[in-house]
């Protein structure tokens, strides 16, 4: 079973303590919202960013991803707040 | 061809603008430059400073995809779009967006597509560093969607 690749950036990263981590994804999440819901299960801090009503965008393989995209073993997936470049 | 790039350094607008205009199709050359400006935060505290964060990979791509959606939608024969990352102080250049074209009416409207665009789906993060040592991440502007909202 491959390993899924998890980034954090900006707010994420500081609250959470880590920048990065692997994961092995259960067989049960297999789309974004899944992913979010099995991430919140198992990280205090993640949920507490959830419960306070931060906005968390994520990316599969570098693109921006829907509620109900897929995500699969190997992945590349980010979390991140709305973007404030420019 | 669009020139996109992430970096630390600052950038020479005048060498960019060079590099852009040879050829001798180019009619105009439109330009914005992001600068960092001394908003006073919450509570008044001074700002010090902004530092960048990106999503190394992504953040190339995004920018790329959205170069080559103006360079499409605006007949551009090229543009550049220069971001820079880590710790910039006040009245530092933040972003640089040319867009070149035979005319100007579609220089200055693809750089102005650029630039929102480029607000709203190149993951960039901003922090704004204060004088007391405080320090907060920027928070999105719902007035940025809005603006992009306009190209769609």
């Amino acid at each position: 079973m491959p390993t899924t690749q998890i980034l954090y950036f900006a707010f994420l990263r500081d609250r959470l303590g880590r920048s990065e981590e692997c994961v092995v994804l259960p067989t049960e999440v297999r789309t974004v919202r899944a992913l979010l819901a099995w991430l919140q299960a198992r990280d205090s801090a993640l949920a507490a960013l959830l419960e306070e009503g931060r906005t968390i965008r994520v990316a599969v393989n570098q693109e921006f991803a829907a509620a109900d995209d897929p995500v699969a073993p190997g992945d590349e997936i980010a979390l991140f707040p709305p973007v404030t470049g420019g | 061809m669009a020139t996109v790039r992430v970096q630390e350094a600052p950038f020479d607008l005048g060498a960019e603008m060079a590099a852009l205009a040879c050829g001798g199709s180019v009619g105009g050359i439109g330009c914005f430059v992001g600068v960092v400006r001394g908003d006073p935060g919450t509570g008044g505290r001074a700002l010090r400073a902004l530092t960048l964060q990106h999503y190394s990979g992504m953040t190339e791509r995004a920018i790329g995809a959205i170069a080559a959606e103006a360079e499409r939608r605006f007949g551009l024969l090229g543009c550049t779009v220069l971001h820079r990352v880590g710790t910039l102080g006040i009245g530092e250049g933040i972003v640089l967006v040319l867009a070149a074209a035979p005319h100007r009416g579609d220089a200055l409207a693809a750089t102005g597509f650029l630039i929102d665009w480029l607000k709203t789906r190149a993951p960039f993060w901003k922090r704004q560093e204060f004088e007391d040592g405080s320090s907060e991440w920027v928070e999105a502007r719902e007035a940025d969607d809005a603006a992009a909202q306009r190209w769609v």
